[in-house]
């Protein structure tokens, strides 16, 4: 029997249905690649009792003919998403321990929908980060080596989500968006990563990094699989004010293959000034195959973005001070108190033995972006320039159906190698942060290998509510850029 | 009407502002389903949401976002057609999230005005700056242990509409008459209960003292008063401590105090240095609440007769004076009372019972119009007992005096005690004769032009025949006998 790790969701779904194998055999084959690539640290709660039960009853649902569409296929959840009964960190010491009451929006649609969950996948702390390295359980691996065997980070926030499913250790994960933490760590690692539009999938339930921002979408290794993910994950939900009334499509009738007559943009103002030439040779080899594939090829001009970094780096911050003043130590997760301590005493002690490094800065600087007299010069300021990054898109897709760029400016880099440099770990994200500024749906997918040998990746950015022309086109992109390196670092 | 205070150095203008918060009656709370009930267990009336556990989001609750429009409308104040929620960034154990849910520069609620009536019958516009919504807090109880303070939720997240008036008030009375009012119509528009003692509504005043005519002077804020007269108390002593420090050659720092009613005092809470940043911003959680004129409409008709048109319409219609008018619609309980009573009836007359008998012998009691041992129909009744002669309006009294004891029928106490008024020519005669015969040397006083001694005669007369004899009678017969 092939090993059933190695199949995509798609193939999987299919497998079960006509009963080539069970979800307890699926699930089965995961949790010993789980085992097998603990090293990689990609997940920091592993629920294999759970995993088989929920085959177990999954394989029930379809022997009575109740298979739902992600009926049996074992994923991985990132630990943002609040999982009822199971320990949910957001990889912070301040919830260790924390074992919500309650089971989030989306990964109550997944299991509805029949998914097995695997476990809890790491990620940078309460989502902060470029390169999981954050996490207070530890660093992930990227399942990828360069030339050198370095250990390399897989990206963040959603690092452990990514490492999984590059690695065989999920059919597919959930993973949120904040700045680009789907979508870059799907780059770093080869696979496929989507950020649905901004209200596309509930946020409740979501341990809330920046509220404007979040948003819940599937890391996959198909275009294919990320639509059917994100049609099980996505929906309306009244607990969540922000979450959009519409009707969740077909994603995955979207993929028709046919692009002919589209427009694609090209936003000149993403050439920025010393960008990697693997990097312009992989968004032109990209260009090229959509015009071959019949699409039309239009540069198209988004004027602000060299102003969405700095304008992300005062909103996320923001609403992330305000987000997080609930971890008081007071009713869950971690305190920290001496005899005889003042209530002052408790929050500062608990918070600062809590919180690392990056959420502390992150925390100050939110707070200080929202303070009186750097109110309007701040924040005030990087909402009015929000709009204007807004604009611009909606001035593009006047005249495009979907927009192709670079998902990150480099392929994965070494493990320590930002550290020291806030500034220029933030700038990975500067490709990513527009789309998220505007709420626009973005999808990356594996597109080249760098000189390196690691996997680089191409976004497309769609309109709102549009996930169907981003996964089309990419599905197109998908097959003409036929991607089928292979993790370089796993062994066995 | 002036209001100084005498200084060493001269008179002292007080001005006032006041932040009442009213809490909003729902089922609910404003972002979450959990019941508001008062009085239930510590920390029952808790969802997820309010104990801000991690990832819970607000939802908020449109039966409080139409109380607060009613609200507006009732204090004929702009509604905002767009507002946002704000969060308003602060520690403390009693607020879960870290933040607390209100609006900050885009209120649900404009300016408005509310009209105090004054006790001298004279009327005051105060305007209102603002109404808008927001979460309470929890409650912290310090009282439970030794060591550690305890925290019921059970309010945390409930609905409250902070109201706050522009610095209009000149005098602790009009505070009280502001107060008086503002509670009246949310009673009115059934929007909050108005209970200062429970809790639900609760003001800050914002204090400050100028010579008149001159600008305004640097505020102190007096936090969470917790009565009409305890505000009206306040104002008076803060105002007269600023006058203290400022002849002393002292300064007035801009800071929150704390009135102490036992001790008559107010103190230092915390100073404008030590005042929080509250890092106001939009809340990302919530999308910003837009109206259109329809739903507006809507709330609009749903509107009750308010104090202020009721008052007119008495004075129209009823031909009150001003103040009686005002006295019966400061309750809407008090006023629907004096309808029935005045209903079919002259209502000059019937406010004069409601206002003179009742109320002073419910005052008397302390008893509520909701507790009145009198219903309204049969004090009606009473009335209908003086109009068609049945009764002297002195007799009357007694009368009263029974229903207020044992609620009785004015009609079947009349009956059972023979109290039917004395009509009849020859028995009244009868009785004058004999008072007359009785006291000679006073009938000579009479005429001799001592007018009025005629008073005490016709007071004799009314004591013989035991009070049933038509006064007006008496009066015209002995004046006839003695004097024609």
């Amino acid at each position: 029997m092939t090993d059933l790790t190695n199949l995509t969701l798609a193939e999987a779904r299919d497998g079960l249905a006509k009963g080539d194998y069970t979800s307890v055999e699926l699930t089965e084959a995961h949790l010993k690649s789980m085992e097998a690539h603990r090293n990689l640290n990609a997940y920091i709660t592993e629920t294999p009792e759970k995993a088989i039960e929920m085959a177990k009853a999954s394989d029930a649902k379809r022997a009575k003919g109740e298979a739902g569409k992600m009926e049996g296929l074992p994923i991985a959840i990132k630990d943002l998403f609040c999982t009822e009964g199971v320990q949910t960190t957001a990889a912070s010491h301040i919830l260790e321990g924390f074992k919500p009451e309650y089971e989030s929006t989306v990964t109550r649609n997944l299991f509805d929908n029949g998914a097995v969950m695997l476990g809890k996948a790491n990620l940078d702390e309460f989502a902060m980060g470029s390169s999981n390295t954050s996490s207070y359980y530890g660093n992930v691996i990227n399942p990828w080596k360069g030339k050198d065997g370095k250990d390399l980070v897989p990206g963040g926030s959603s690092g452990g989500s990514a490492a999984a499913v590059a690695a065989n250790m999920a059919l597919a994960a959930t993973g949120t968006d904040t700045g680009g933490s789907i979508r870059q760590p799907a780059s770093y690692c080869g696979i496929v990563g989507l950020k649905p539009t901004y209200g596309r999938c509930s946020r409740w339930g979501i341990v809330a990094f920046a509220s404007s921002l979040d948003q819940a979408g599937p890391m996959t290794k198909t275009v294919r699989d990320a639509a059917i993910m994100l049609g099980s994950m996505a929906g309306h939900d009244a607990k969540d004010s922000t979450s959009a009334p519409m009707a969740v499509p077909d994603f995955e009738a979207a993929l028709t293959g046919d692009i002919r007559g589209m427009k694609i943009g090209i936003p000149k103002e993403y050439r920025v000034d010393g960008m990697p030439e693997e990097i312009s040779k992989l968004w032109d080899d990209g260009v090229a195959m959509l015009r071959y594939a019949g699409a039309e090829v239009v540069d198209v001009s988004l004027p602000h973005t060299k102003y969405a970094l700095g304008t992300y780096y005062i909103v996320a911050p923001a609403e992330a001070s305000s987000n997080l003043a609930r971890y008081d130590g007071l009713r869950y997760g971690q305190r920290v108190m001496d005899e005889g301590d003042s209530l002052d005493d408790m929050y500062m002690k608990s918070r600062a033995a809590g919180f690392g490094k990056e959420v502390q800065r992150r925390i100050m600087i939110g707070t200080y972006v929202l303070s009186a007299g750097y109110y309007d010069a701040y924040y005030n300021k990087a909402l009015k320039v929000r709009r204007r990054i807004y604009e611009d898109f909606a001035n593009a897709f006047g005249s495009v159906d979907t927009i192709l760029a670079p998902t990150a400016p480099s392929a994965a880099f070494a493990i320590g190698e930002n550290e020291g440099d806030p500034v220029k770990m933030y700038l990975n994200d500067v490709f990513t942060v527009p789309a998220s500024l505007a709420g626009l749906p973005g999808l990356s997918l594996p597109t080249g290998l760098s000189s390196e040998g690691l996997p680089l990746g191409l976004q497309l950015i769609g309109k709102p509510f549009d996930e169907e022309t981003v996964l089309r086109v990419g599905g197109v992109l998908e097959s003409a850029a036929n991607f089928t390196a292979k993790p370089s670092g796993l062994e066995g | 009407m002036t209001y100084v205070i005498e200084g060493s150095t001269g008179p002292w203008e007080i001005v006032v502002g006041l932040e009442v918060h009213c809490q909003v009656i729902s089922e609910s709370k404003l972002f979450s389903g959990a019941s508001t009930k008062f009085g239930n267990d510590p920390n029952t009336n808790v969802s997820l949401v309010d104990a801000a556990m991690p990832g819970m989001l607000p939802v908020v609750n449109a039966a409080c976002v139409r109380q607060a429009v009613k609200t507006g409308l009732g204090l004929k104040a702009k509604i905002n057609k767009e507002s946002v929620f704000a969060r308003k960034n602060y520690f403390y154990a009693d607020l879960p999230q870290g933040y607390q849910i209100s609006q900050f520069d885009k209120p649900i609620v404009g300016e408005g005005t509310i009209i105090l009536d004054m006790p001298d019958g004279s009327t005051k516009a105060v305007g209102i700056e603002r109404l808008h919504l927001e979460q309470d807090a929890g409650k912290s109880m310090h009282d439970q242990d030794p060591k550690y303070s305890h925290i019921d939720l059970n309010r945390s997240g409930v609905a409250l509409m902070e109201i706050v008036s522009m610095p209009d008030i000149r005098t602790p009375e009009e505070a009280g008459a502001y107060l008086t009012k503002l509670r009246a119509i949310v009673r009115y528009l059934g929007t909050c209960d108005g209970n200062m003692n429970e809790g639900s509504m609760r003001c800050d005043a914002n204090v400050s003292v100028r010579r008149p005519g001159e600008p305004f002077g640097t505020r102190c804020e007096i936090k969470n008063v917790n009565s009409i007269r305890f505000v009206m108390q306040a104002i008076e002593i803060e105002a007269k401590r600023q006058v203290e420090v400022i002849e002393g050659g002292g300064e007035i720092v801009q800071e929150t105090r704390l009135y102490d009613q036992r001790l008559g005092e107010t103190r230092s809470m915390r100073s404008k240095e030590m005042a929080h940043d509250y890092r106001y911003f939009p809340d990302p959680d919530l999308l910003p609440l837009v109206f259109d004129d329809a739903f507006i409409s809507e709330i609009e008709k749903e509107l009750p007769e308010l104090p202020d048109e009721k008052k007119a319409r008495f004075m129209r219609e009823n031909g009150l004076s001003a103040y009686d008018a005002g006295v019966l619609v400061a309750e809407k309980e008090k006023a629907d009372y004096y309808e029935v009573v005045a209903k079919g009836r002259d209502g000059k007359l019937a406010a004069n019972w409601v206002i003179t008998n009742l109320f002073g012998a419910l005052n008397k009691a302390e008893v509520g119009i909701a507790d009145s041992p009198v219903s309204a129909e049969n004090l009606g009744k009473l009335i209908d007992l003086i109009s068609d002669d049945t009764i002297s309006g002195r007799i009357a009294k007694d009368v009263f005096e029974i229903m207020i004891e044992t609620g009785g029928d004015p009609e079947k106490i009349v009956e059972e005690k023979g109290l039917k008024q004395i009509t009849d020519t020859g028995a009244i005669e009868t009785a004058i004769d004999e008072v007359i015969a009785a006291n000679p040397d006073k009938v000579e006083e009479i005429r001799a032009g001592k007018d009025k001694m005629l008073g005490w005669f016709v007071g004799q007369v009314m004591k013989s025949t035991g009070g049933k004899a038509n006064p007006g009678m008496v009066n015209k017969m002995l004046r006839d006998k003695i004097l024609g």
